[in-house]
């Protein structure tokens, strides 16, 4: 009864922290704070699939308004890479799902070697993502307003790129992560000889995930050129099957530069230009029986227009991509804390919350990717 | 039986309390009590709400004729961005959950603190964060003109500082959720024992309804405002039809975060006004169910009505008859709240002190805001009435009629729990009656001039609307002095007024159990789990001249319990 015991509680104020280590003071118990985590970190990714909808409606709605567009964008996006970074990142979650099996099991250091696997498949995924958007630049395949498709791959211009025959972009996307590298490595020394060496081995850790991505990018220009004759190809297929595609291109080519002017001229000259919303929705709302090619021919007789459609395509793709490393970043943030706090032990058979929750985030970020690969790459 | 010196030491005035456990700014700016971060955001939210009220009179009196030149078009523009914006972003939405919602909801629900401390600092952080962003706009030199809205595609070709604005939004957006995700998890997690859902106070329950919009709705915005900076930047051509993009799908994305968040604005003073009215008419609450359900369905309800703002957006019109009809369903859980209100006060012993007269203008206010809704609900009349000053009346009758009206109730109420402090009554019953009729003189001739034509966001205006507009603009006065009056009374209060005991209206939720102010961990016994409706439970102690529950007090002064008289 509250009534009568009343008195104890009060005097034995100090109670109220002596209940477990690492179990905050306004939580009873360690069951307690752990439904509270895990009731917040599914809510938390709740408003992550929310934040991510948006960008799938705009996709769906896109895609349904112009699927002659999609059709002929994907096929510059390289599925054996996309293939390739679906299985880097399912693997994660498979060491993740271990890492996390570890943690409630108490075992701090397999815990931290899963971790570690995690953290690199992350970066490599991120290292393949890198080659991927540096060879679209390189070929102007860039947002809408800055879509500007050439075929041809600039040659290098920096010696790193000139040596290695790779994209200038890459040497560029590859500029942080080499400091990063660098910088774990020094911190490693350093704390190695002032003798800490716990950190050290964080530090080891965190050089070896930022390697991933080097991994990553190697092993994606290895596949994009084994890759290439397909890829080659399919660009070839789609030059001859769509001419005014290559027409568009090579329009581009001419009015490079200004592309707000070119618009506005444009726009003011033809009326068929004016106000491409209206267009689309004539698109959906008269023809939605329509095929690709017919409304194509009869909306669009400007074939500049299609082209720069395209870049809608890798507007979408870029925002949904991007936004989807950003969350492979975030996680790679949280996994390095968990590894942290995996190389001090923290972890025990009752409790292990953080590791699950943060392999929770990390199944999702990974769903989202299961989504994103066959929406964008795998569109035929 | 607990002797007196435990009730003394339980329910009297303690010597330290979670105000004066720890001393120096840091162990505010750091702190992780609910308690402190809540009175810092009320500290927040208040300027806030000078800030745009600011915004507001400068306006107004530049409305007072209809040639003034007191400011360029321009700058009209601006000042009502910037007043709706603040006012949506920084004030209203966190007005009530973040600030007066993080002081009581833990204590209504007997535990220590909300389930994630840390979460609800940041989310306090970002807060600030936010509104400076926000503010930068003004700082920077380029002003916001786009309406608190942001449609493309005037806000891409603006050169306005609508990132600054859209940025502060998204983090803005971000404080919300946090908060609500902290809400939902405690409300779920951290109820005391024996404490099911039916036997939470109706405060919680709106909060609850609050935090499910805060999480489903808000990240919407979030990317929303991410791809209107990216458009803004990159030109993505998603919302900007110069390059192919659909500008309605940005107002499409905007409503649906916008128009759940209306109810994010209304029903926590929901829940403020369903604890007033039981407390000061001390009667159980009539209907509980229904009020707790119907907070709920106005939560769900919200998400299916953003359409409403797009009637002449050229939506189609079957698209547009499914938005107005399920708009109209809203009004159902809402009228359910309001007669579940009045049937409360019926027979009930009322007190008319300040947060009581907040309670009922709130009634009187939010009953011709909802009403007035039903009129732009309809297609035929939201035709001739979309984008006049009747929707500018509607909507500060549901805002500033309910939800602010609401606060400063709830603020009123709650106020000598957090100081243990009391307030000058007369005063706060004169500035609830400046709040009131100002708030009136203020909006009731928008919705004559509205009705006649007067279109909103219009720097001059014909001369046959004038008399309306100097009414109005005297109104605002009127309402700005009021507010400024109640603001004067409770600072005097938490700092030089009288000491009050720990249950000065014999209320019966669990925070009054606390002493006042409460203790850092809220309270010093596991506190005794009471109907919140059930004022019986509540008997009155005459050496701490308060209400103590009744397991607490000395069996051989109490009053016997009363029976529940049936009429």
């Amino acid at each position: 009864m509250a009534v009568a015991d009343s008195h104890d509680t009060h005097d034995d104020h100090h109670d109220l922290y002596d209940h477990g280590e690492f179990i905050a003071h306004h939580f009873d118990s360690a069951e307690q704070q752990f439904d509270s985590g895990k009731l917040g970190i599914w809510l938390f990714l709740v408003t992550e699939v929310l934040f991510f909808s948006g960008l799938f409606v705009a996709y769906t709605l896109y895609r349904t308004n112009h699927p002659e567009v999609f059709e002929q964008a994907h096929v510059f996006l390289n599925k054996y890479l996309g293939g390739l970074n679906t299985i880097v990142l399912l693997f994660s979650s498979l060491t993740m799902a271990l890492g996390v099996r570890a943690a409630q099991l108490g075992r701090n250091k397999n815990c931290s070697v899963y971790i570690l696997m995690t953290m690199v498949c992350a970066t490599m995924f991120l290292g393949v993502k890198a080659v991927e958007y540096s060879h679209k630049w390189d070929m102007g395949i860039l947002v809408r307003s800055a879509f500007n498709l050439t075929y041809t791959h600039p040659t290098p211009t920096t010696e790193i790129g000139k040596s290695l025959h790779i994209s200038d972009y890459l040497v560029y996307l590859c500029i942080v992560p080499a400091l990063l590298l660098a910088g774990f490595l020094a911190a490693s020394v350093i704390s190695k000889l002032i003798n800490k060496t716990m950190l050290a081995k964080f530090m080891v850790a965190m050089a070896i995930t930022v390697s991933g991505y080097f991994l990553g990018v190697v092993v994606g220009v290895v596949f994009m050129s084994a890759t290439d004759a397909e890829t080659g190809s399919s660009h070839a297929s789609v030059i001859a099957e769509q001419p005014l595609m290559l027409m568009a291109s090579t329009q581009d080519e001419h009015d490079e530069g200004d592309h707000d002017e070119g618009d506005h001229d444009k726009a003011a000259a033809d009326p068929n230009h004016e106000g491409d919303h209206a267009d689309h929705e004539e698109h959906f709302g008269a023809h939605p029986a329509d095929g690709g090619e017919a409304s194509f021919d009869a909306h669009h007789p400007d074939p500049s227009t299609l082209s720069r459609d395209i870049g809608i395509f890798f507007s979408i793709y870029y925002c949904m991509t991007g936004l989807h490393a950003i969350h492979i970043i975030g996680g790679i943030i949280a996994l390095a804390w968990l590894y942290w706090r995996s190389l001090l032990g923290h972890w025990r058979t009752d409790y292990f919350g953080p590791v699950d929750y943060v392999g929770l985030y990390w199944h999702l970020v990974d769903l989202i990717w299961i989504y994103l690969f066959p929406l964008l790459y795998l569109i035929d | 039986m607990v002797d007196s010196s435990t009730r003394q030491k339980l329910f009297g005035t303690p010597e330290t309390n979670f105000l004066n456990c720890s001393k120096g700014w840091k162990s505010w700016a750091f702190t992780l009590d609910h308690k402190r971060i809540g009175i810092m955001y009320l500290i927040g939210v208040t300027v806030a709400l000078f800030l745009a009220g600011v915004f507001a009179l400068v306006l107004r009196s530049h409305l007072f004729t209809f040639d003034s030149t007191m400011l360029s078009d321009d700058m009209y523009n601006q000042m009502f961005t910037l007043h709706g914006a603040v006012m949506v972003f920084s004030f209203i939405i966190p007005s009530i959950p973040a600030a007066l919602g993080n002081i009581v909801l833990p204590m209504m629900l007997g535990a220590k603190d909300v389930a994630f401390p840390r979460m609800n600092l940041a989310s306090f952080y970002l807060w600030i964060i936010g509104t400076g962003c926000l503010l930068l706009a003004i700082l920077s030199g380029k002003g916001l003109d786009t309406g608190w809205t942001f449609y493309t595609p005037y806000s891409i070709d603006t050169n306005t500082g609508v990132i600054y604005a859209t940025f502060g939004a998204f983090i803005l957006g971000f404080s919300s959720i946090f908060t609500g995700l902290n809400f939902l998890v405690t409300v779920n997690t951290m109820r005391s024992k024996d404490q099911g859902w039916f036997k939470l106070p109706l405060f919680v329950w709106s909060l609850y309804a609050t935090a499910i919009i805060q999480v489903l709705a808000t990240p919407v915005l979030g990317i929303t405002l991410l791809m209107l900076i990216a458009e803004k930047t990159l030109h993505i051509g998603i919302f900007d039809p110069k390059y192919g993009g659909d500008p309605v799908l940005f107002q499409h994305f905007f409503w649906f975060y916008s128009h759940p968040a209306v109810y994010i604005m209304i029903l926590p003073a929901m829940g403020v006004i369903s604890e007033l009215i039981s407390v000061y008419s001390q009667k159980r609450i009539f209907g509980y169910s229904f009020i707790a359900f119907s907070s709920v369905a106005i939560a769900l309800l919200g998400f299916l009505v953003w359409g409403h703002h797009m009637f002449t957006s050229g939506q189609s019109l079957v698209v547009t008859l499914i938005f107005s009809a399920i708009t109209f369903t809203v009004a159902i859980p809402s009228a359910v709240k309001v007669f579940n209100w009045l049937a409360t006060l019926y027979k009930g012993s009322i007190l008319l002190n300040t947060p009581m007269c907040y309670a009922l203008s709130f009634i009187f206010l939010f009953g011709i805001g909802g009403l007035t809704g039903l009129f732009l609900g309809a297609l035929s009349t939201d035709i001739h009435l979309h984008d006049t000053y009747f929707v500018v009346a509607h909507f500060h009758f549901v805002m500033v009629g309910g939800t602010l009206t609401a606060l400063l109730g709830g603020v009123f109420h709650w106020w000598p729990k957090i100081w243990g402090r009391m307030y000058n009554d007369f005063l706060g019953r004169v500035g609830c009656f400046l709040v009131f009729s100002g708030f009136n003189l203020t909006f009731f001739p928008q919705f004559v001039m509205g009705s006649r034509g007067m279109p909103r966001r219009y720097a001059s205006y014909d001369p046959e609307f004038q008399i309306f507009h100097q009414l109005s603009t005297v109104g605002a006065f009127v309402l700005g002095i009021g507010i400024l009056l109640s603001f004067v009374v409770l600072v005097y209060a938490a700092l030089r007024g009288p000491r009050c005991s720990s249950n000065p209206f014999r209320a019966a939720s669990l925070e009054w159990q606390s002493s006042s102010p409460p203790d850092f961990h809220n309270f010093l016994q596991t506190p005794v789990l009471t109907d919140p409706y059930d004022f019986e439970s509540q008997v009155y102690d005459e050496e701490l001249d308060t209400y103590i529950p009744r397991e607490f007090a000395n069996p051989d002064k109490v009053a016997p319990r009363k029976e529940p008289v049936h009429h």
